[in-house]
């Protein structure tokens, strides 16, 4: 029984984790965990700036398609 | 023992799609469930995925599950992430899929269902798949680098530039030929164009909330949206009932071309977490939703192709768009079968975020797959519509005049079957004063989509929520596509620019993005007028323009991966890549001569150029040209058009004479010559399976 419902929800974080990233959005704990392991002396942006980072890092331009016809 | 079961399966799953295909093929005279035609398909996919996938993954590329990829190798929690591969693939699939799968199949429906999803098949198995699985193994192992660094690199310089020149212009016909399509979905319709409209102050309340009041709370901003989409649908027809506010928003396409004109303007000069971001969201959720919702539909309710499965216009004498079914159909139907496109999306942000570079095959290969499947359901779609009412639908006003009473008597002469009643009473369902020459493609699928979708939720009562939904859906992604587009464009003009004027190049000043977003916007915006005011209905010439634009990129794309197996001492397997190459080239350039050659003013630019020459010596007035003036314009229009085709032309010539030489040299030189990432070995957490 325990094991189904935890199948349930790692399924429906797959499932959130797809749906974000289709937006361009990667999770933001992996971030986290990266930069508090490979770079601890840096500082980690809150999970707004992130966010916004990543807006702008999208849409923002430099030419770059991020979508098909 | 497994291993005879696993065979006795595969060839179970042949058996199955041979049958289906034995199926369609005994009944081609009459009308067939939607069902059969899935099952074909699907084995047609299955078996290509598990075999020839497999093939060029391990004989052809020789993928290596333990080289380093770009995300572990540049990992840095934001555009370089190990992810999963399912995850990956529907990050993948969301950005390749729109308009084009959907539109293409509808508008090849008129030579009936058999071509089209011929092709789509073939196309999508030997050019389309193999095109995005090498493209994403070839950024991959080059640190996720763009196609045109790709080119850069491998090629040279100069055919570089040459890409990206060609690439600037395919933009700007794909954003003239969507803009098209809303324009030709919305004329006319207070319901369709209220919603629509709608959308806009939608999006800004999201974009202030996922801002603001709740940073970053992309779901739950998306599911407000969403319910107030919903509810614009219903108030749609509210208003198209008042007649004040209907007569507000009952615009005719010219009006609705200047406002698609300032709205692209304005939108891609807006901060992007105002407008753009939030419409993504919809647009992008609402794509996937509407995608499995219409999968559903055509598999629960297999609904009856009632379009034959060829029709006489396979001759090339069709009123949706002329020309024969070779070259024409092969650039009509580009994305789900091969396009361009993709080959910027492979080596875009999935390359950064692949874990292993065993998963390309599953996200190239299989992503491609999944759109194919798409562009099938929208032929299906345009197939269960009494073909009638297709060509009522989708014929322009020159060929069949505007009343249900001379469509049906221009349709008649063509031996289908239709009714006065059969035209008022579908516009009637649909909740719309009329559908005849509903050019484009939107309207037909939102009319087959509404048929499938009705009959899983809400019967015919729903039938008009359903056709505006579909309406909203596309016109959404579309409008997306027009703002992102545009400022993609505004950043590749500055560069290309740039190289000639220095200033223009700074994308922080103010002045140099204004320009650059003026010259984009009324570059597309040229295109699109030009369209809209066409009696032929403006798809006539634009769609195989894009057509002719999006697989000379495929073309460029496949010689790119050409040029690369050479370089690997792959030789004696280059033929994957060659011989859809071949093909892309011969399409795309016979199309290309006959657009420009051709006798026949419906087919070439030139003959009709001339048309209105002759009148104008004669000082008769040809439509849609109401004065001297109009007519010298459609005569310089002809000729802009012309000068393109040839440009598209001389661009894929010239990269095919690069390509040729790149693979001179490199079966010349005695050993590997390909630029890839030096070899590093992927960490161990990586490894497959993991």
């Amino acid at each position: 029984m325990l094991d189904k419902t935890t199948g349930i929800a790692k399924a429906a974080c797959y499932v959130r984790q797809t749906l974000r990233l289709m937006v361009g959005v990667p999770p933001y704990s992996t971030y986290v965990t990266h930069m508090k392991n490979t770079h601890p002396d840096q500082p980690v942006m809150s999970y707004q700036e992130f966010f916004r980072e990543r807006q702008e890092a999208r849409y923002g331009g430099n030419g770059k398609v991020t979508r098909c016809c | 023992m497994s291993h005879l079961f696993n065979k006795l399966g595969w060839f179970a799953l042949a058996a199955t799609g041979a049958f289906a295909f034995a199926f369609i093929a005994l009944h081609l005279g009459e009308s067939i469930g939607a069902i059969w035609i899935v099952v074909a398909t699907v084995c047609v996919y299955t078996i290509a995925y598990r075999f020839y996938s497999q093939f060029i993954s391990r004989r052809v590329l020789r993928v290596d599950p333990i080289r380093m990829t770009p995300a572990y190798k540049f990992n840095d929690g934001l555009d370089y992430v190990p992810t999963n591969k399912y995850v990956l693939f529907g990050h993948h699939f969301a950005a390749i899929a729109g308009a084009g799968p959907l539109v293409g199949p509808i508008l090849a429906a008129q030579m009936g269902y058999m071509p089209g999803m011929l092709w789509l098949l073939a196309g999508v198995v030997f050019a389309g798949a193999v095109q995005d699985f090498i493209v994403l193994f070839i950024s991959t192992r080059r640190d996720g680098r763009s196609l045109g660094d790709l080119i850069k690199s491998e090629l040279g310089q100069v055919p570089g530039m040459i890409a990206l020149f060609g690439t600037f212009f395919i933009m700007l016909i794909l954003l003239a030929v969507l803009a098209l399509i809303v324009v030709k979905a919305l004329a006319e319709s207070p319901w369709g164009t209220f919603t629509v409209a709608a959308t806009i102050p939608i999006a800004l309340f999201m974009g202030v909330y996922a801002r603001f009041i709740r940073p970053g709370a992309i779901g739950e901003v998306s599911m407000v949206g969403f319910a107030l989409l919903m509810m614009s649908i219903v108030a749609g027809q509210y208003v198209q009932e008042i007649p004040a506010l209907a007569a507000l928003f009952t615009l005719t396409g010219e009006q609705l071309t200047w406002l698609l004109i300032a709205y692209g303007f304005i939108a891609s000069v807006l901060p992007i977490w105002l407008l753009l971001a939030p419409r993504d969201y919809l647009s992008t959720f609402l794509k996937i939703g509407t995608i499995v919702g219409l999968a559903i539909g055509v598999i629960f309710i297999s609904p009856e192709l009632k379009m034959p499965a060829f029709t006489q216009f396979v001759d090339g004498s069709g009123p949706v768009w002329s020309g024969s079914l070779f070259p024409f159909l092969f650039i009509t139907i580009a994305c789900g079968a091969v396009s361009g496109f993709h080959s910027l999306i492979s080596s875009g942000t999935t390359p950064k975020m692949i874990r292993n570079e065993s998963d390309a095959r599953f996200i190239g290969y299989g992503a491609m797959l999944m759109e194919s499947f798409v562009a099938i359901m929208a032929l299906v779609a345009a197939s269960t519509i009494e073909p009638g009412v297709y060509f009522a639908m989708n014929s322009p006003a020159a060929i069949i005049g505007s009343t249900a009473e001379s469509a049906t008597q221009a349709i008649s002469q063509w031996g289908f079957y239709v009714t006065p009643e059969m035209i008022t009473q579908t516009a009637r369902d649909v909740g719309e004063h009329t559908i005849i020459s509903r050019t484009g493609g939107a309207p037909t699928l939102a009319v087959g989509m509404a048929q499938i979708l009705s009959d899983v939720v809400g019967g015919r009562s729903m039938m008009a929520f359903w056709y505006h939904f579909a309406i909203l859906f596309e016109a959404l992604f579309i409008l997306t596509a027009v703002d992102a587009g545009t400022r993609a464009g505004r950043f590749m003009l500055q560069d290309l620019l740039g190289t000639f004027i220095p200033s223009m190049k700074r994308t922080d000043s103010i002045v140099a993005s204004l320009i650059a977003t003026a010259i984009c916007v009324a570059g597309w915006g040229y295109f699109l007028y030009q369209g809209v005011i066409d009696p032929l209905g403006g798809i006539n010439t634009l769609w195989p323009l894009f057509g002719i634009a999006n697989q000379m990129l495929a073309g460029i794309a496949l010689i790119l991966c050409t040029c690369v197996l050479f370089k690997m001492k792959r030789d004696r397997f280059a033929w994957v890549t060659i011989v859809p190459a071949t093909w892309v080239i011969v399409c795309t350039l016979t199309a290309a001569w006959q657009k420009i050659f051709d006798a026949n003013p419906r087919i070439g630019f030139l003959a009709h150029a001339n048309t209105y020459k002759e009148a104008l010596a004669d000082g008769t007035l040809l439509a849609p040209a109401k004065s001297l003036g109009q007519m010298q314009q459609v005569i310089f229009n002809d000729y802009v058009n012309t000068s393109l085709t040839c440009l598209f032309m001389l661009v894929l010539l010239s990269m095919l004479v690069f390509g040729v030489r790149t693979v001179l040299r490199a079966r010349g030189a005695g050993g590997p010559t390909a630029k890839e990432a030096p070899f590093e070995l992927l960490p161990a957490e990586a490894a497959p399976g993991t």
